[in-house]
């Protein structure tokens, strides 16, 4: 079955004549018919699907894009209900590179409301399930990314990340996730969370595809003010078959109480292998690790708040309907009842927060004070990659947890991103790659990270080890 | 107690860039509502703001005009309010590094020189505009004018009447337009003003507590407002009462102030920087750059005007309210050595011309050679003064050249002895009484008789000669009677 392979595999095959688009979507929905229904990975499936021109690079692969980002004429709902009928009237940047390309745009995957959580299941259309359990949750927030392209529901995808929306579903699924540098794919088009720490990213079956993916969509764009005008390399070109004078950090404040043993064994396990290959590893201290969590959910909930501020029912969107009793007018009524009624618990929280760090008087207390911490995060790590290529921790102290289990306990569900906010923090790029699973057959990730604009360095170390591992090949087993 | 009046005054101006301040939207006025948007400007899910580099480039024209420090570092700020006029619930604006800090505007209060500081000069984006349905059954909302670069201008609590906040505003707009970075148009909302104004017993230092004025469409508008709040709050504290703070519309057709909101209502704005606007340093060369391309101010104007071309300080006070007509009013004295001539002309009849038929002189089709040519026409006696107006009002209206008009008009100015006599002739006979009243004595007869000459020839006649012809004939008249 053609939705099984990579798309790498894919264009090798339609060059061979082996394979066609039409085949491939035929493939995919027929796939998509018997796995969605247990899955739930996406928020909206196409009506029908255009057909993209053979000649280009991509040559018509689908892709599967989270619904926070624009498609043209499609939903872009970012699984809330305040955006239930919002339909993108123009395409994002990295959507009109795909296209450009000859990317065929299908699909729109699930994700938590607006992109707040780690488990997917505060989407307005339900949870999205885990492919190697079903009683667990995928990640999040871009879990029905990452549980589509695992349970080859789509041959690969395009995910956010904020805090590690990207990595810690790739890891819980056993996939690849990567989110580059700020500021190297154009924000454009992606509906924002927290601006400052936004990114694009690929969700894909390999490293291989991830580097062809952030081939297409990477760039500097002059819509976006924060995107980077450096030139982007052939991330594919990267690869290599050993790791000799590779030198990567580990660093203490990731390997302490929280963190689940067996998930620390495969990691262990991992970097044998790639001792093997001739990396060298040191430890290292990030100091100020232990801020980070408090430092994302001040400056993150901050940017929300202001952000989320335009859902109010006036242009577009879900609109409430006034109440007549409400003392304070038909206007402030209306916004009442929309916000009220068109976010979900998590987001409210999540503006309530980000609203409260920011008031006159708090401002300087948190935002402010939380802005200087995340420089001293930056420069732990603009010292380590001084003497490192790479860093290497775990991609989630726990694999996938079940379905319900953290929803009531929002700073056990905020710790599954432990590992994963530093990054977004001090700008860099962080890929996770499978690296193992836990005796009840769930997949644990392993996550690099690099000096910022050196995903080349990501995808070297990423590459070796994948040649050298059986785990992306894993396949979950949905029993179909 | 005697009371001392303090003003501070939020002027915001309208930047005239092509595009909006953070997209590609048109800025021109009058269009279908809602034409001139863009998914950035109205604040689409996805969408991000690029800052206009002209936009940027004008504010810190303005804020080096009104000798602000121009600030090298440049930050947006988001402030945080929910209107639906404001598409993103937010206004990108400048908080606590605004484009120019520490300027000021000076202003003539009898004939002594005032300075009035400036705070800040901040650029930051526009709001739409909301139309209320008058059963009250709906709201709209226009985003054409959301996104327009709009700059901030605050001055320091330092003006002390009403007349001087007129006269502030005066100054202030016209430095603004011989930028050429604003229109200035209060009646297109091209400029707005708010006034906070409080009052304190005389000799006081301390501030009294302050209201906030807005809704004044015209600088008189302004002015009526604060002379109202003005006797409204000496009224209240002469009684011994207090003023509370507050923001209050003036209604403009009932002269009077209402209260709109209390201080309680106040919003907190949680301005912070926005994520999206990425800080950057301006070189210290381009700031000087745009120093040196300042062109002159209306104050220097002023002075070289009275020094270059004898004007009296009120005489050149007058043309430099119009920037263009002193680029027109250079050209003619650059070719024709008569300044004071030339200023008549332009304040005299050509401002006639202009209030008339509403134009301003950049909309008349007149350029130097031609003005020059009509105003020595009449220095050499070949047109009247009232001819050359004529000729010149036909010439401007029908877009024609002087010297075809005058043709045209045949109205040449008749300056030759003998081609008058004829007429003098006539008006004499026609007016028999005025001629005895000038015989026996009454001087000012003959100028009526002028006049009749003048009337009949339907103003060609050389006034001049006229007096001459008439004087020469009476006299011979007297000769021939005795």
């Amino acid at each position: 079955m053609l939705n099984s392979k990579t798309a790498h595999e894919l264009l090798d095959l339609i060059k061979a004549g082996k394979a066609s688009q039409d085949k491939i979507l035929s493939d995919l929905k027929s796939r998509i018919d018997k796995v969605e229904p247990k899955v739930k990975a996406y928020a909206h499936l196409p009506k029908e699907t255009d057909y993209v021109k053979q000649d280009s690079l991509l040559k018509g692969i689908p892709i599967a894009i989270k619904d926070n980002i624009c498609t043209k004429g499609q939903l872009a709902t970012c699984a809330s209900r305040i955006l239930e009928n919002f339909s993108a009237p123009y395409d994002a940047t990295v959507i009109e590179k795909l296209k450009e390309k000859g990317a065929l745009i299908f699909g729109k995957t699930n994700m938590d409301e607006f992109a707040f959580g780690s488990s997917c299941e505060t989407s307005c259309y339900g949870p999205t399930r885990n492919p190697w359990d079903l009683k667990r949750v995928p990640g999040g927030s871009s879990g029905g990314s990452a549980a589509a392209v695992a349970a080859d529901e789509a041959i690969w995808a395009l995910g956010s990340d904020t805090g590690g929306s990207i990595r810690q579903p790739a890891s819980l699924c056993a996939v690849v996730g990567l989110k580059p540098t700020y500021g190297r794919v154009s924000r454009y088009g992606l509906i924002a969370f927290a601006s400052s720490l936004d990114q694009i990213g690929p969700i894909t079956k390999d490293v291989h595809d991830a580097a062809l993916l952030l081939n297409v969509i990477a760039g500097y764009d002059k819509k976006d003010s924060t995107c980077a005008d450096i030139p982007a390399v052939d991330y594919t070109s990267c690869f290599t078959k050993d790791l000799k004078g590779v030198k990567i950090a580990i660093p203490k404040e990731y390997f302490i109480g929280g963190l689940d043993k067996e998930v620390e064994e495969s990691v262990k396990q991992a970097k044998a292998v790639l001792g093997k290959l001739g990396a060298t590893f040191k430890e290292v201290s990030l100091p100020h690790t232990k801020y980070a969590v408090s430092v994302y959910y001040i400056i993150a909930t901050a940017e929300a708040s202001s952000n989320l501020a335009r859902f109010d029912g006036v242009q577009y969107g879900f609109r409430g309907k006034p109440s007549a009793s409400d003392k304070s007018g038909q206007m402030i009524s209306m916004y009442k009842q929309t916000r009220g009624k068109g976010f979900g618990l998590e987001a409210k929280r999540r503006i309530i927060l980000g609203t409260y760090v920011l008031s006159s008087g708090y401002y300087d207390a948190y935002y402010l004070r939380a802005l200087k911490v995340r420089t001293l995060i930056k420069n732990d790590f603009d010292k380590v990659f001084k003497d490192f290529d790479c860093v290497l921790t775990p991609t989630s102290p726990t694999a996938a947890f079940k379905i319900g289990e953290r929803l009531e306990d929002p700073l056990s569900m905020y710790l599954s991103d432990i590992y994963t906010i530093s990054a977004n923090l001090a700008g860099i790029p962080a890929i996770s790659l499978p690296c193992g699973f836990t005796k009840d057959k769930l997949p644990i990730g392993l996550q690099l990270l690099s000096a910022p604009f050196k995903e080349e360095d990501l995808f070297k170390v990423s590459y070796a080890f994948e040649q050298n591992t059986p785990w992306h090949k894993m396949k979950p087993d949905l029993k179909v | 107690m005697k009371f001392e009046t303090v003003i501070g005054l939020e002027v915001h101006v309208h930047l005239k860039t092509k595009t909006k301040a953070f997209c590609g939207c048109s800025t021109e006025f009058g269009s279908e509502p809602n034409a001139q948007t863009c998914p950035v400007c109205l604040g689409l899910p996805g969408s991000l703001p690029v800052l206009n580099a002209k936009a940027l480039e004008y504010a810190v024209k303005v804020a080096l005009a009104l000798d602000c420090e121009a600030q090298g570092f440049i930050k947006f700020d988001r402030k945080n309010y929910f209107y639906p006029d404001l598409p993103k619930n937010y206004q990108i604006s400048q908080y606590d590094m605004p484009v120019g800090l520490n300027g000021c505007v000076s202003i003539d209060i009898d004939n002594t020189e005032k300075k009035i500081r400036v705070k800040r000069v901040h650029l930051e984006e526009d709001a739409g505009k909301l139309i209320h349905k008058q059963d009250g059954s709906a709201s709209l909302v226009d985003y054409n004018r959301c996104g327009i670069a709009l700059l901030e201008i605050v001055s320091e609590p330092d003006i002390n009447s009403p007349a001087e906040a007129f006269e502030y505003l005066k100054n202030l707009k016209l430095i603004v337009q011989y930028l050429g970075v604003s229109d200035c148009d209060m009646e297109k909302g091209s400029l707005r003003c708010d006034a906070n104004i409080s009052l304190r017993p005389k000799g006081k230092k301390q501030l009294g507590t302050k209201i906030e004025l807005k809704n004044m469409n015209s600088f008189k508008g302004v002015r009526d407002a604060l002379e109202y709040e003005a006797r409204r709050q000496e009224e209240v504290l002469s009684k011994g009462g207090s003023i509370t703070q507050e923001t209050r519309l003036w209604d403009e057709d009932k002269q009077l102030t209402f209260s709109m909101r209390s201080k309680e209502e106040a919003h907190d704005y949680r301005y912070f920087p926005d994520p999206d606007l990425v800080p950057f340093t301006l070189e210290r060369e381009f700031i000087a750059e745009i120093k040196k391309g300042l062109p002159e101010l209306p104050k220097n104007k002023l002075l070289r005007y009275i020094k270059e071309f004898g004007l009296s300080q009120k005489e050149a006070d007058v043309i430099i309210q119009d920037k263009d007509m002193c680029v027109l009013f250079e050209d003619c004295a650059a070719i024709y050595a008569q300044p004071r001539r030339i200023y008549n002309w332009l304040t005299g009849v050509i401002l006639s011309y202009m209030n008339d038929r509403k134009k301003n002189i950049t909309q008349l089709d007149l350029n130097s050679q031609a003005l020059v040519k009509l105003i020595q026409y009449v220095e050499e006696d070949k047109l009247s003064n009232l001819a050359a107006k004529d000729v010149l009002f036909c010439a401007l209206d029908g877009k024609k050249d002087i010297d075809s008009v005058i043709k045209e008009k045949g109205v040449t100015q008749v300056s030759d002895a003998k081609d008058l006599e004829k007429i003098v002739e006539a008006a004499l006979k026609d007016n028999p009484k005025s001629v005895d009243d000038f015989l026996a004595g009454k001087e000012n007869a003959i100028m009526f008789l002028v006049g009749q000459v003048m009337k009949l020839s339907k103003g060609r006649a050389n006034p001049k000669v006229v007096k001459e012809v008439i004087l020469r004939r009476l006299n011979k008249t007297q000769t021939y009677g005795t």
